[in-house]
């Protein structure tokens, strides 16, 4: 309790700041998300009227991939707050769930398009995924990706240079447990670059900052979460693609 | 030469693994009473751990030899807990006042019991403020505090800010007495700062008073009329000289008499760190992540006895492995250091439940056949080389993460090799075991369920007249099929309703409100924020008949009683009550002078339970005061010290003098009624409590067996016998698959392959090559009529067919003429009866077969017969005997097939040109065939339209209008709609005369009578009147005719699908779309129509307006049949593939890859369930997920002819012809799906 009182906030370090335009963040992202909603509501509008069940299928999936996206970026959003890895400016930020409201909305975006993205790409590719596809896989996968949001902020390293390079090795051992394709190693990639690129940003502007940045304005290890977050969350987004047709099993 | 050893190697892996699954399966119990013990030895070491939980440790210490524990560890005094060092965060000294005003006189006013006696805390709190010690004061001692946290602005006015953390009562009124005199309403300063609702931390009013809020007697209605309260002093260094002479000093002043508390032990209490929501949050969600995980993984196990055991064993398997790691990590002196709770998720993940999961699967997919032992060796051998190399690769990675040499990760590592191969050991022997059980149980059920069908079965009569043959083959091995529920992907529901389906099916709202009254009543005993333990206690001491002597064991120290201590009667005080429980002691009052009791003077007692008055607080009452100043008590400890005991009575006078002006305004106290009432009602509360919480356990147990053990547990699927055919989909989402078996009863008497298939649901006709028509009962499999191929000759011969009784007899004359012949073919081999196959229409029957093997005699049809059993003379000297097959070999040999020009490709689509008639009629083929009620119509290739009787056999009318063969022909009330081979359609209507002697009789109906079906009786004159004749209906032959709902749709192969009205024959609609011959049409009630093409196209219309809803392309060539289930399409093609589309969008869902040439055959038994024809068995398919769910072997030759026609009937059964055999399969569960 005490240190909840202590206004540090900690960046989303899940699946999360990924594509979203940056610049002047706030404003944008809060008029994104009224025009997400607008466009959500019209568009389920016209499912009903149109008989157009594959982009209904297209929101339903990027609707669960939102939320996941949302739930993960909480969680993990918590996990770092307890260790202080994050600071956020006290008087741009008050409470966890009234100010800091983009970096899920964010996270749960990001997650949408790159869950979206994964089995697009798939299909552009030619290359369906068929490396362990089922439920039970992804949950392992997601379990990972969390345990290694855990190590990264309660796990305490002799180094930063260490614990990057842990974080690293335990990402591509992610990807090579649950995905084994090129799309996936190369979108997850481009994920990790884009991410920290905005992360970075973000903190030159001020948004927030790290208690110790190593990498320029960040944490060394921010690209290898981001990473694995790519690769999980386009996991989901696959077999929400291959499973869309039966009840979409979130947690 | 690597690969040599590796392949050695694997065979070596292999063979361990089949003889361990062969002592697994073979001594099942010892192996899981010895994994049992080895799993609680390696358990055993667990016990020495410290119970996970927050509440706080204590520890005694003496006072006089105390000195403050270095921070080094001391190895010799062992009993000292590890927590137990360096000093506490303070030591806490209480001043324990007990206040009365004594004697009490009826001219006081009730605020008089506590207003005086708190006045007086000031002048103690002076006293201890500004008493030295050999120049030490308080001042220098006390644990100096700087600031409240800036989030208790509201505490500021309270909580003293800077200076001593001295808290005590007089904190209300900022420790000054003026304001404590000008305090209109005492009750009401305190009660301010106290929370609304339900609290389970400490609150204000325990902080300061430093008693729980009961005892304090302020409040207007105390019986007792005593004040209790404490002043708090926590001290930062402990100083023994100081605290005895404060001790003495308050003695001194305030003398408690008869008071015995012992002094000489101080207690020290750790507190564990505290979880807060934030860090409960990952945590919960890693827990609903790894349950997720548990959940999808053993929702995979399947066709097994109990689901939800093995899904249990695997899950024990798992965890118990776990706790034999940390209990093996902990013999060997590695103590976790981590938190069990937050890595325990991981490591089952890492774990995992992948190993068990194969190895079932490998197991339930060997041989049913086999033993078990063999079945579970074989399985474990098949995965052996998987398993081992999985593992090797996990205990790499995890090597490899041991060398991060990060303590955390390796320690994480060291726990996941041991659990590992501790996990490798139990599913080994112990789920392997459990899994042979499981197997050996299911095959138990299926014995037990196979005899009592077998029992019921009537036995092969070998009468002569009988034209029933062989007995049933004997049944393949059982096979079993599991259903799943089909409302997965049930979209048509509308929104609202399937989320009110979703609460009730799940329950939710119900167990939200369990769980959450369990969690309430947790909470409730663990904090016991009500005293309700103490109250218990009480009250149980109280109801104890044997007084005080049956007190003091529970409160576990040796006490004096004050009441048996001589010294108590030095004290001028009158002598208190022998009992020193409070209730006890006003209770007693009450029953000896009930009148005077409210005036009886106030008795100040000391008790052994004042000695640890702390102990009754909230054990977050010492954290919760730390945590105003930011002093986390987490993981440190702090030293209580004996409590000082100071005793206040005050004159009445005194109390009168300190009066405040308003008090007098204050309510009488009420009678001694309300407050004997409360005492009840706490009674009848905690009563009430206890038996709600009886019933809530009570239903979460019986949640919890609803839970493990499958509602159909060891009476398969009874329940679901009650089913109602109206039920809605949604009900059955909950429905446990009922495991059943599956054997086809083959129907045989055919000579040729079978033609035509109709069924009306009771009666199934049947039409080989040869002509003749079969009649079988679709329950029970008997063939009721046969109708011979030339009905007319019947008439126009010798007349020996007049009736079924005779022809048999006859027929054996001719057979044994025929046999004469038959001896004379070349390829005919020794048994006569085989000869039937050297007819080149054989040729036919498998088109798929390479043509140089069609000349070859295909033998297999006639194998089974008891022909082939015994030698033919033998065979027909014995008077029992049954002839049916000779009989048709008769007629094939005594005249010239009229099908012998067949081509080798289906006739709708090629039809033939027949050779010359040369014996009028008899010799057409039957090219289509339609049965209702008790009347099959039969569409000749001579264009002739006949209506036969289904149960006598008899030919009861016929028609010969027309010229041109009758490809198809659709049979829907009393209208018989015929399509021809030149394009025409004709309209039949079938008219029913009475004889005019018969009108009042009406016969039994039919047997096959169901309610849409007109019902002949065999009476009744029956003609068949041409009504209309569309003469170019389509300009090519119709190739596909089906009729339903009102409307007869054609297809033809002039590309065109037209739609027809069936009561005035006319033309609605010509739907044009597809680019090639109509090769397949369905409709159905609902006036779905759908149409596929030989463009590979299929195509869904609108009835009503005739326009196309959606146009797909879907196969590379011909689609061969359509069928449409509620939500789907599907559909199958020459290019092998069924495919399943979305009915509403036409979006694809999947497909399924067939054998060769064997795709045209589908039905739908249920909307989730499809049954396709294969090479001589039959597939079911989960619709819902695209998984073969079983395949059935219709004889026992695997390479058998293909299954070309398959028919649903309704009571689930699906009849499919196999050769000249039919094949009746009955699907067992959904039979009990659908009653």
């Amino acid at each position: 309790m005490p240190r909840l009182e202590e206004h540090c906030w900690s960046c989303s370090c899940s699946a999360s700041v990924k594509t979203q335009e940056l610049s002047s963040a706030r404003w944008v992202v809060c008029k994104t998300a009224e025009m997400m909603s607008i466009i959500t509501s019209v568009l389920s509008h016209a499912y009903g009227s149109l008989h157009s069940l594959q982009s209904a299928n297209l929101i339903r999936r990027g609707l669960v991939l939102f939320i996941v996206g949302v739930v993960l970026a909480l969680v993990l959003n918590l996990l770092q707050i307890q260790r202080n890895v994050t600071l956020f400016p006290e008087e741009v930020l008050d409470t966890l769930f009234s100010s800091a409201w983009w970096i899920p909305l964010c996270c749960g975006t990001a997650a949408a398009v790159v869950g979206l993205l994964y089995p697009c790409l798939d299909q552009h590719l030619g290359e369906p995924h068929k490396f362990k596809r089922e439920w039970a896989s992804v949950m392992r996968c997601i379990a990972v990706f969390v345990g290694i949001n855990h190590a990264s902020a309660k796990l305490d390293f002799a180094n930063n240079v260490q614990l990057s390079l842990t974080l690293a090795a335990l990402s591509l051992g992610l990807w090579w447990t649950f995905d084994r394709s090129r799309s996936g190693f190369g979108l997850g990639l481009t994920t990790a670059f884009l991410a920290t690129l905005i992360a970075q940003l973000l903190v030159y502007n001020g948004i927030y900052q790290y208690t110790s940045p190593d990498f320029l304005y960040v944490r060394s290890w921010l690209p290898c979460i981001f990473f694995s977050g790519g690769v999980t969350v386009g996991n989901i987004g696959r077999q929400l693609a291959i499973g869309s047709t039966e009840k979409p099993h979130n947690d | 030469m690597n690969e040599i050893q590796e392949e050695r190697l694997r065979q070596n892996i292999s063979a361990a693994f089949y003889r361990h699954g062969l002592l697994c399966a073979s001594y099942p119990v010892p192996i899981i009473l010895f994994t049992s013990a080895s799993i609680l030895t390696c358990c055993y070491p667990l016990l020495k751990l410290p119970l996970p939980g927050t509440g706080p440790v204590e520890f005694t210490t003496g006072v006089r030899d105390y000195s403050t524990p270095s921070h080094e560890s001391q190895g010799d005094l062992s009993e000292r807990p590890d927590w137990y060092r360096g000093p506490p965060v303070a030591y806490i000294q209480q001043v324990l006042v007990k206040a009365a005003v004594s004697p009490w006189d009826n001219s006081l006013v009730p605020v008089d019991v506590f207003r005086s006696p708190l006045g007086r805390v000031f002048s103690v709190l002076e006293e201890i403020r500004n008493h030295v010690y050999t120049d030490r004061s308080l001042e220098a001692l006390c644990l100096q505090v700087t600031d409240l946290l800036p989030g208790l602005r509201r505490m500021q006015a309270v909580l003293p800010e800077h200076g001593c953390l001295l808290v005590s009562p007089g904190n209300y009124w900022q420790n000054r007495r003026d304001l404590f005199d000008a305090d209109p309403d005492l009750l009401k300063t305190v009660h301010q700062h106290e929370p609304k609702g339900l609290h389970t931390s400490a609150t204000l009013k325990d902080l300061l008073f430093g008693v729980p809020g009961k005892q304090t007697g302020v409040n207007l209605y105390s019986k007792k009329r005593v004040v209790t309260y404490t002043i708090t002093i926590a001290l930062s260094s402990y100083d023994a000289r100081f605290v005895a002479s404060l001790r003495a000093r308050l003695k001194q002043l305030h003398p408690s008499a008869n008071c015995t508390l012992r002094e000489d032990h101080m207690v020290h209490v750790h507190f564990k760190e505290e979880i807060g929501i934030a860090e409960l949050i990952p945590l919960v969600t890693t827990y609903i992540i790894l349950f997720a995980y548990i959940y999808f993984s053993t929702r995979k196990i399947d066709m097994v006895k109990s689901k939800w055991g093995l899904a249990l064993a695997a899950v024990v398997t798992v965890l118990s492995s776990l706790l034999m790691s940390v209990g093996l990590c902990t013999l060997f002196g590695l103590t976790p250091t981590l938190n069990g709770g937050e890595i325990f998720p991981y490591l089952v993940v890492v774990i995992g439940l992948e190993n068990v999961l194969v190895l079932t699967k490998s197991v339930v997919s060997t041989p049913v056949d086999l033993e078990v032992k063999l079945r579970i060796a074989q399985g474990l051998s098949n995965e052996s080389w998987s398993i081992m190399k999985n593992m090797a690769t996990e205990l790499c990675i995890i090597l490899i993460g041991y060398f991060t040499f990060v303590p955390a990760i390796q320690e994480f590592c060291l726990f996941a090799v041991v659990g590992l191969v501790s996990d490798f050991f139990l599913q080994m022997f112990f789920f392997t075991t459990v899994l042979s059980i499981d197997i050996r149980r299911m095959e138990l059920a299926d014995l037990n369920r196979r005899l009592p069908a077998e029992a019921g079965m009537p036995p092969p009569k070998p009468g002569p007249l009988r034209p029933r043959e062989t007995p049933p083959p004997p049944r393949p091995s059982p096979h079993t099929i599991t259903l799943q529920a089909p409302a997965f992907r049930n979209l048509r529901l509308p929104k609202r309703l399937r989320v009110v389906y979703f609460l009730a099916r799940t329950r939710l709202a119900q167990r939200i409100i369990m769980v959450g009254t369990v969690i309430w009543i947790g909470i409730l005993v663990y904090t016991d924020p009500a005293g309700l333990r103490t109250f218990l206690a009480a009250q149980v001491s109280e109801q104890s008949p044997l007084g005080e002597a049956g007190l003091p064991p529970h409160l576990g120290v040796a006490p004096v009683f004050p009441g048996g201590d001589p010294t108590s009667t030095l004290s001028g005080l009158p002598a208190p009550e022998p009992t020193p429980l409070p209730e006890n002691q006003s209770q007693g009052h009450r029953a000896a002078h009930p009148e005077v009791a409210p005036v009886s003077s106030p008795q100040i007692t000391w008790g052994p339970e004042d000695e640890e008055l702390w102990r009754r607080l909230s054990f977050r009452h010492w954290p919760s005061l730390f945590s105003y100043y930011n002093i986390t008590l987490a993981k440190r400890y702090i030293s209580i010290l004996p409590v000082i005991p100071v005793t206040l009575h005050l004159s009445p006078q005194e109390a009168i003098d300190t009066r405040h002006p308003q008090d007098t305004h204050h309510a009488p106290p009420p009678s001694i009624k309300t407050s004997d009432l409360q005492t009840d009602l706490t009674l009848y509360k905690v009563a009430a409590l206890g038996l709600f919480a009886g019933v809530v356990l009570v239903l979460l147990l019986f949640c919890l067996y609803r839970v493990l053990c499958p509602r159909n547990y060891g009476q398969n699927g009874v329940p679901h016998g009650r089913r109602r055919r109206g039920d809605l989909p949604c009900d059955e989402y909950g429905y446990s698959p009922p495991i059943s078996e599956i054997s086809p009863l083959l129907l045989r008497g055919h000579s040729m392959d079978i033609e035509c298939l109709a069924s009306d649901g009771m009666l199934l006709a049947s039409c080989c090559l040869v002509g003749h028509i079969r009649v079988w009962d679709a329950q029970t499999g008997d063939c009721l009529t046969v109708i011979p191929n030339n009905g007319l000759r019947r008439s126009s011969s010798s007349g020996c067919w007049e009736h079924r009784d005779g022809w048999d007899h006859i027929s054996a004359c001719e057979a044994e003429s025929l046999l004469g012949a038959d001896f004379r073919e070349p390829g005919g081999g020794a048994v006569g009866g085989q000869d039937v196959d050297i007819f080149p229409i054989r040729r036919r029957t498998t088109p798929a077969r390479p043509a140089l093997f069609g000349d070859q005699p295909d033998l297999t049809p006639l194998i089974d017969t008891n022909f082939g059993l015994s030698p033919p003379s033998q065979a027909l000297s014995s008077s029992g005997f049954d002839f049916g097959g000779l009989v048709e070999k008769a007629y094939q040999e005594h005249e010239p097939s009229p099908t012998l020009a067949f081509p080798p490709s289906p006739p709708p689509v090629l039809p033939p040109e027949l050779p010359p008639q040369n014996n009028g009629d008899w010799d057409s083929s039957v090219w289509a065939m339609e049965l209702r009620g008790n009347l099959i119509a039969t569409g000749r290739s001579s264009g002739k339209l006949e209506l036969w009787d289904a149960v006598e056999g008899s030919l009861r009318c016929s028609n010969e209008d027309g010229v041109s063969g009758i490809t198809a022909l659709a049979f829907l009330n009393n209208r018989i709609v015929a399509a021809r081979l030149n394009g025409s359609l004709d309209f039949f209507t079938v008219e029913i005369t009475k004889p005019l002697g018969l009108l009042q009789y009406r016969g039994p109906p039919g047997r096959g009578s169901l309610p849409p079906s007109p019902c002949y009786s065999s009476e009744d004159v029956i003609s068949c009147q041409l009504t209309r004749s569309v003469q170019c209906a389509h300009q090519k032959p119709i190739t596909v005719l089906k009729a339903a709902a009102g409307r007869v749709v054609t297809g033809s192969q002039d590309h065109t699908v037209r739609v027809y009205r069936l009561e005035d024959s006319c033309c609605l609609f010509t739907l044009q779309g597809h680019s090639g011959g109509i090769t397949a049409i369905y409709i159905d009630q609902t006036m779905v129509l759908a149409s596929g093409g030989q463009d590979g196209t299929i195509c869904v219309w609108d009835v009503l307006t005739g326009s196309r809803v959606s146009h797909v392309y879907g196969h590379r060539g011909d689609v061969t049949s359509l069928v449409c289930t509620t939500s789907c399409i599907i559909s199958s093609g020459l290019d092998d593939l069924i495919c399943i589309w979305d009915r509403s969008t036409g979006i694809k869902l999947y497909s399924i890859q067939q054998e060769v040439g064997c795709g045209a055959s589908l039905g739908v038994i249920s909307e989730s369930l499809l049954v396709t024809g294969g090479q001589g068995c039959v597939s079911f398919w989960d619709l819902n997920y695209g998984d073969l769910l079983q395949t059935v072997y219709l004889g026992q030759s695997s390479e058998g002819q293909s299954v070309r026609q398959l028919l649903v009937l309704d009571n689930a059964a699906i009849v499919c012809d196999f050769g000249s055999e039919l094949s009746l399969v009955y699907v067992p569960s959904v039979l009990e799906k659908l009653d």
